[in-house]
């Protein structure tokens, strides 16, 4: 065969310059499209260049074990419901660290220098990390699991402790010291497990409400053990080190503005077991009314102006459709529409955005907290689907576990109707002041349903 | 590895970290699922990783490993691209609705 080896490197350059200039375009709404479509032709050319690697065998290896992953990623994507995003991104980060944890593991196995070893054993942690972690995130939003955050006695300790000791054995692994009895083999799986286990341990604690920051912090990690894992061939692949290194910055920056929007630490996110915990002692004033869908029909129909806030509960009953419906008659009454978009709304950063998106509610209607929270004092009726932390007055409450959260304003409005499904708790599982205020009525049932009956009540005016 | 190259991996890092940091940091949170999604999309690069250290591998264990890397690189790639796309079509399509739009 003609050695076309001298085509990788030309190529891989190419596709960096190309994944950046595909990044750039995604970040402005009119050209975000042709963006992700010029990053896929760059990689689909990137991986069949590969394959002209010098001294590659196990082709159809390789060959089988790209069609079985791939088909498997394309018929999931392809299947999945929008309101599943979340978790489905949390899956494919998943995979990827996953991915460079079976990399690191190949070279752990083979020859290697005490560089390529060192970046190897770092990329690895991180992947196995990601990996396992994001596979307890996906479970949590999937519902296979609780999302509650689930806690026990001495819990930061034991997480320390493996991870003490993940480190300790890949330091071990590094070595190889010859006075230890257990042999070198015997550490690389060793290694191995308890990096998936910190990764399984770090993420139980962490509460659904959270979901947004951790699946963008394990976009973060999987970039991060990607680009390091760039370094552990013996000839460095420099297209994985750069890559992997800008969605490792792009998904920390990412990670720090949804942390900041919830005006807390990361550190607290990971380590505060947020929403475990009961509130007790508060005594909230007033009591929770509830209202039929007519009379909240009637409220919105004389309107002038109404600002719906849709939250997970939105998603999780599909009813954005529904809300497009209820959006189009108010405005055929001339009613002024907008949405209060939360940054941390949902379960993933910009979820309602995608949501009211694919209902077809174009995003000048949708409004950033900071756009609208003045505009809150002079709306005549609030909407709030399905959403509750992002709305709960006591983020102004000192020594209220949600104090200091921006929220939305929304108790300023003349009149709140919320949507919900019962009567539980957000999942912080604190107490919503905002349902006992004088200006708020509950209309509790299916957001889908409710929204439908809400539309025909409308019409018949 | 030399300490030149040492020294040459720091740089190309610091470059890289960078460049994720600007082009990123402008981003309007509309796009905050796109962008996530779409990186998601770019460490799939894993992938060629993941080819070449099957294509080297040289023992069982090396080769099921391997193997496994690259199916789940593959998963990545194909899965984060799809994702990627269909949100963005439909704020493409959302847009394209007659009457609104900037």
């Amino acid at each position: 065969m003609v050695d076309l080896s001298y085509l990788i490197d030309p190529v891989y350059i190419a596709t960096i310059i190309i994944f950046i200039i595909g990044l750039q375009r995604m970040s402005h709404p009119l050209t975000a499209r042709s963006g992700i479509v010029w990053a896929g032709a760059a990689m689909l050319i990137a991986t069949l260049v590969t394959f002209l690697t010098p001294e590659l065998t196990n082709f159809a290896l390789i060959a089988i074990a790209i069609v079985i992953g791939g088909g498997l990623g394309y018929i999931a994507a392809k299947r999945v419901a929008m309101t599943d995003m979340p978790q489905m991104v949390a899956i494919y980060n998943g995979m990827g660290g996953g991915a460079a944890a079976g990399i690191a593991a190949v070279h752990l196995l083979g020859t290697t220098t005490p560089a390529t070893s060192t970046l190897a054993v770092i990329g690895g942690l991180i992947g196995a990390v990601s990996f396992s972690g994001s596979m307890i995130a996906f479970m949590k939003l999937q519902g296979w699991m609780r999302p509650r955050p689930i806690t026990f006695p001495g819990q930061q300790v034991v997480n320390m402790a493996v991870l003490a000791l993940a480190a300790l054995s890949g330091i071990l692994l590094l070595w190889q010291p010859s006075f230890l009895p257990v042999a070198f083999s015997a550490y690389l799986p060793l290694f191995f497990v308890l990096s998936l286990a910190f990764g399984i341990l770090m993420t139980l604690p962490i509460g659904g409400a959270d979901m947004p920051v951790v699946i963008s912090m394990y976009n973060a990690f999987t970039g991060l053990a990607v680009g390091l894992d760039g370094f552990s061939f013996a000839t460095p692949n420099y297209a994985m080190v750069i890559a992997g290194i800008i969605v490792g910055a792009a998904g920390t920056l990412l990670t720090v503005l949804m942390a900041r929007a919830m005006n807390r630490s990361i550190a607290n996110i990971l380590f505060g077991a947020f929403g475990a915990t009961e509130e007790t002692a508060v005594e909230i004033q007033g009591s929770i009314k509830s209202i039929e869908a007519d009379d909240v029909a009637a409220m919105l129909a004389y309107a002038n102006s109404v600002v719906i806030v849709p939250g997970y509960g939105m998603a999780v009953a599909q009813a954005q459709q529904k809300v497009k419906e209820l959006m189009d008659q108010l405005e055929s009454r001339n009613v002024t529409v907008k949405f209060a978009i939360h940054p941390v709304a949902g379960r993933m950063p910009g979820h309602m955005n995608v949501l009211l998106a694919e209902a077809g509610i174009s995003y000048d209607h949708l409004f950033d907290r900071d756009e609208i929270n003045q505009e809150f004092p002079g709306t005549d009726v609030v909407l709030v689907i399905g959403a509750n932390d992002v709305v709960n007055p006591a983020a102004h409450r000192e020594g209220s576990p949600l104090f200091g959260m921006p929220i939305l304003d929304v108790e300023q409005a003349r009149n709140v109707i919320v949507l919900k499904r019962g009567q539980g708790r957000g999942f912080s599982g604190i107490e919503n002041d905002l349902f006992y205020r004088d200006n708020t009525r509950m209309l509790y049932g299916d957001a889908k349903e409710t929204l439908g009956e809400l539309v025909q009540a409308i019409k018949r005016l | 590895m030399e300490l030149s190259l040492f020294w040459t991996a720091v740089y190309i890092v610091i470059l890289a970290a960078f460049t994720g940091y600007v082009v990123i940091s402008r981003v309007p949170v509309i796009l905050h699922t796109p962008l996530m999604s779409g990186s998601n999309f770019i460490h799939g690069i894993v992938l060629i990783g993941a080819m070449v250290a099957l294509g080297l591998a040289t023992t069982p264990g090396q080769q099921i490993i391997g193997f496994i890397a690259v199916v789940l690189g593959a998963a990545n790639v194909t899965g984060g691209y799809v994702i990627t796309e269909r949100i963005l079509q439909m704020f493409d399509s959302s847009r394209k609705k007659p009457g609104k739009g900037d």
